[in-house]
């Protein structure tokens, strides 16, 4: 089987945010990125055990400036066999780059094309449903385990008040979260073998940004916040009248 | 005068090429990647268990190592032929710095890598490496180290442990006390000193497990409570002739050896404590709100959090700077045919001065940092629900162990004075010059950038050499129980090495980031130099007017007083502008 590995880079989770160019774009002056956790953690790690268990090869892909080859580097330190880089601009919207991969992917013979939930940066959970649309393949949406016999793949989705198993057989498009996989960290001989693992850097091929960001807005800080608890009514009256002054 | 590779502690008498120069922002991205993987360890693995650690759970300690040992960290220095992955010295750097912010968890790995295993690498014979190095890299087998005795700590070979061998010449029978042995309560191999026909100072590998080897209780601690440390009492241990470890009266090479590596390293783990502390007092003064407004805005702090970040900072210039040096000195002697091993030896030994100050520098770097730490975080610093608590008790320790502070100056200045001694370092003429520099009124303008900074760090230096050939030649034989002026000489030593360190990295700064994009290392230079020469000044007034008399005493306090002088700055603002940089960045 052949698992083509989405590998988004996402500003640090402790970054402070903020936006330049009349708020049109994402300042990141000082910000360190880091792998986008899901893809790493949860899509990257189960397609490794799933070729570990049953063969394959593992391929992480990204579309972004060549500097992203670092992410897809630390993703082949953890054991991805090889990488692709689509180069294009700093930020491009999902459209965009859903159409390259799924180009990529169909071209190659990919079987299962699989990303993180979503991005911690943008969230905008589109990528996957994207990819499968272009592909005309079926797509999984938030996947908590994948079990793989043969072509037909068992997948557990969490829903309302309890879980839905689902069945694919072939090809699909898998959006993975908590509970596929644990993070696994790459050791030092993955770092030192990742030099020698083939990443290959390829133009652009497809499309034009259809989607543009005309501003970011920040959420003002949430204000000063008290919990109590169901034993604490006399605390919570006194810190009503005398803090909040309400009553 | 320039030349290519600057000599052990040549420092003090010439100046370093800076195409030589390593500074840490010259770490290659795998490097960094090791160290990007190590800090996720320590941040996902070990922090989450800091407490659980300090409340004794030495299983956790270990599994942890073991964990430590499938992502190769425990093998990273060991050669390829017992499954090591034979690192560069940088990356050993690395490593050591992100292992430093784990607390009592980087004292058992630091223990088990460095004093526990080195003494089989360096000095064990093939049979001993084959049968450990691959166990100790991997994590099957732990080390521990065992030189301290209740009698000999920073006398370390007078330890009282006997080694006699057996009547059928099949074994050694050792019978002492070992005492402060970290990781005792779990390891498998202890690397144990004992005399020989009573003085003949020898190493020897014991195994777990051995007949009349026992362990007292777990001491308490006043901090690194997490860290095994316990008695190892030996008491008619056989211990197989195989397990001797080098040769019979060789100990202390064994012993002093693995130690210049031991205080090179301890001096890193103790600057990523520092970051990592500092880390937490600048994000905590953004966030504390005392008069309406963030106490990162007040200046009391803003000092504070600048003179941590200078310290920082000149530790880090200096020890990566070192790092560059041995790593130089390694493939020098790698290319001339030495096998990488004992070319790190070798190349550790050969800057032993710059690692003795090191170690002093880290370690009181440190113990600056979880101090001010504290004080920023007020009486929330006091409670144990801050993470400074804990890391202003573990730092007590790094002054104390892998040699006192104490004995680390002794050696900065004592090893300087024994090499010029036996010719290897020309000490002699350096003195005289700067003697008659005393004689010589300097005019000379000072040109180009950081024209001010290099002619103060090279009269810095004539100001060490005058200190020092005055009083070697008032004390002669006796120099060497002058402990007090020792201690003040190795401080100036230090103040320079430092300096010298960051005058480099700023230089190379300039190369790549240009006037402007250095602005920020030149303040930090400025005001290192600034307070760095009025410590020297105070020193060696004190070191002058304690060995000298009559017009000698008087002339060198005249020419002290010029080699110290520096521009005048603000420095109030000059501190305001580097805690800026932070403060907002929220980390070192």
């Amino acid at each position: 089987m052949k698992y083509l590995v989405c590998i988004s880079k996402v500003p640090d989770t402790t970054a402070k945010i903020s936006f330049k160019n009349e708020d049109k774009e994402f300042n990141s002056d000082g910000v360190t990125f880091i792998m986008n956790p899901t893809d790493e953690w949860y899509a990257l790690v189960r397609a490794l055990e799933l070729k570990e268990a049953s063969g394959g090869q593992v391929t992480v892909i990204n579309v972004g400036p060549k500097d992203n080859e670092k992410f897809l580097r630390s993703a082949i330190a953890i054991g991805a066999d090889d990488a692709v880089l689509i180069e294009a601009n700093e930020e491009t919207e999902s459209y965009y780059i859903a159409k390259n991969i799924a180009k990529y992917a169909q071209e190659n013979g990919y079987n299962f094309v699989i990303t993180g939930k979503e991005t911690i940066s943008f969230n905008s959970f589109s990528l996957g449903g994207m990819i499968a649309e272009f592909m005309d393949l079926p797509f999984i949406n938030q996947a908590t385990q994948w079990m793989l016999n043969g072509e037909v793949s068992t997948i557990y989705k969490e829903i309302e008040g309890g879980e839905e198993v689902l069945e694919v057989t072939g090809n699909c498009v898998i959006s993975a979260q908590k509970g596929m996989a644990e993070q696994r960290l790459a050791n030092m001989k993955g770092i030192m073998m990742a030099k020698t693992k083939p990443l290959a850097i390829i133009p652009i091929a497809l499309g034009e940004e259809k989607v543009q960001v005309s501003q970011y807005q920040v959420t003002p800080p949430r204000g000063n916040c008290k919990m109590f608890t169901l034993d604490q009514i006399d605390e919570l009256v006194q810190a009503l009248q005398s803090e909040a002054k309400v009553i | 005068m320039k030349t290519k590779t600057l000599k052990g502690g040549a420092f003090i008498i010439e100046d370093q090429d800076l195409n030589s120069f390593y500074a840490p922002e010259m770490l290659s991205e795998e490097v960094q990647q090791f160290s990007e993987m190590i800090s996720d360890f320590v941040e996902k693995k070990v922090k989450p268990n800091f407490d659980k650690i300090d409340k004794g759970a030495h299983d956790l300690v270990v599994s942890l190592l073991k964990e430590a040992g499938e992502l190769g960290i425990l093998s990273a220095s060991l050669p390829e032929e017992y499954q090591g992955l034979n690192v560069d010295f940088h990356t050993e750097s690395i490593i050591s710095e992100q292992v430093g912010k784990a607390h009592s968890f980087s004292v058992a790995l630091a223990a088990h890598t460095g004093i526990g295993t080195l003494p089989i690498l360096y000095f064990g014979n093939s049979e001993q490496k084959s049968k450990y190095l691959p166990g100790l890299g991997s994590g099957a087998l732990l080390a521990s180290y065992c030189l301290t005795e209740p009698g000999s700590g920073s006398d370390a070979l007078g330890a009282k442990t006997k080694a006699v061998l057996s009547e059928d010449g099949k074994h050694y029978i050792l019978n002492g006390q070992k005492m402060w042995i970290t990781n005792a309560g779990f390891a498998d191999v202890f690397i144990v000193f004992a005399q020989v026909d009573g003085d003949k100072f020898t190493g020897f590998i014991v195994e777990k497990g051995s007949e009349g080897l026992t362990l007292g209780a777990e001491e308490e601690k006043m901090g690194i409570k997490g860290s095994s440390t316990r008695m190892v009492f030996l008491e008619n241990v056989k211990v197989p002739v195989e397990n001797l470890l080098g040769e019979i009266g060789k100990g202390h090479k064994i012993a002093f050896n693995v130690l210049n590596i031991g205080r090179y390293k301890l001096c890193v783990m103790a600057m990523g404590g520092a970051k990592e502390t500092f880390n937490h007092a600048v994000r905590y003064a953004n966030e504390r709100i005392q008069f309406k407004i963030p106490i990162a805005k007040f200046g009391a702090i803003r000092e504070k959090i600048a003179d941590m970040a200078i310290s920082i900072y000149a530790t880090e210039s200096a020890t990566y700077r070192t790092s560059g040096l041995i790593e130089n000195q390694i493939q020098e002697l790698t290319s001339n045919g030495m096998d990488k091993t004992s070319a790190k030896l070798e190349a550790a030994e050969e800057y032993s001065i710059e690692c003795a100050l090191l170690k002093v520098i880290g370690s009181e770097t440190l113990d600056l940092v979880v101090d001010e730490s504290v004080q920023i975080y007020g009486g929330m610093g006091f409670s144990e629900e801050s993470p400074v608590a804990r890391a202003y008790r573990d730092s007590r320790i790094n002054r104390i162990f892998e040699g006192t502070n104490e004995i680390n100056r002794l050696l900065g200045v004592g090893t300087l004075a024994k090499r010029a001694m036996k010719g290897e370092l020309d000490l002699q003429s350096p003195i005289k010059a700067a003697m008659g520099d005393l004689m010589n009124m300097d005019f000379s303008e000072v040109s180009g950038d950081l024209g001010a900074e290099k002619k103060s760090i090279a009269n810095a230096k004539k100001a060490f050499l005058i200190i020092a050939g005055g009083a070697i030649q008032k004390f002669g034989l006796e120099f060497e129980r002058q402990q007090e002026i020792i201690m003040k000489l190795s401080d100036i030593m230090i103040d320079i090495f430092a300096a010298e360190s960051i005058l480099m990295r700023v230089e190379k700064k300039i190369q790549t980031s240009g006037l402007e994009g250095a602005a920020h290392d030149i303040n930090i230079l400025k005001v290192f130099l600034y307070e760095a020469m009025d410590r020297i000044y105070m020193k060696g007034k004190q070191a002058i007017h304690s060995s000298q008399e009559g017009d000698q005493m008087t002339m060198m306090l005249m020419g002290l007083k010029r080699f110290t002088k520096y521009e005048s700055i603000n420095v109030v603002e000059t501190k305001r502008a580097i805690a800026k940089i932070y403060i907002e960045k929220q980390a070192y």
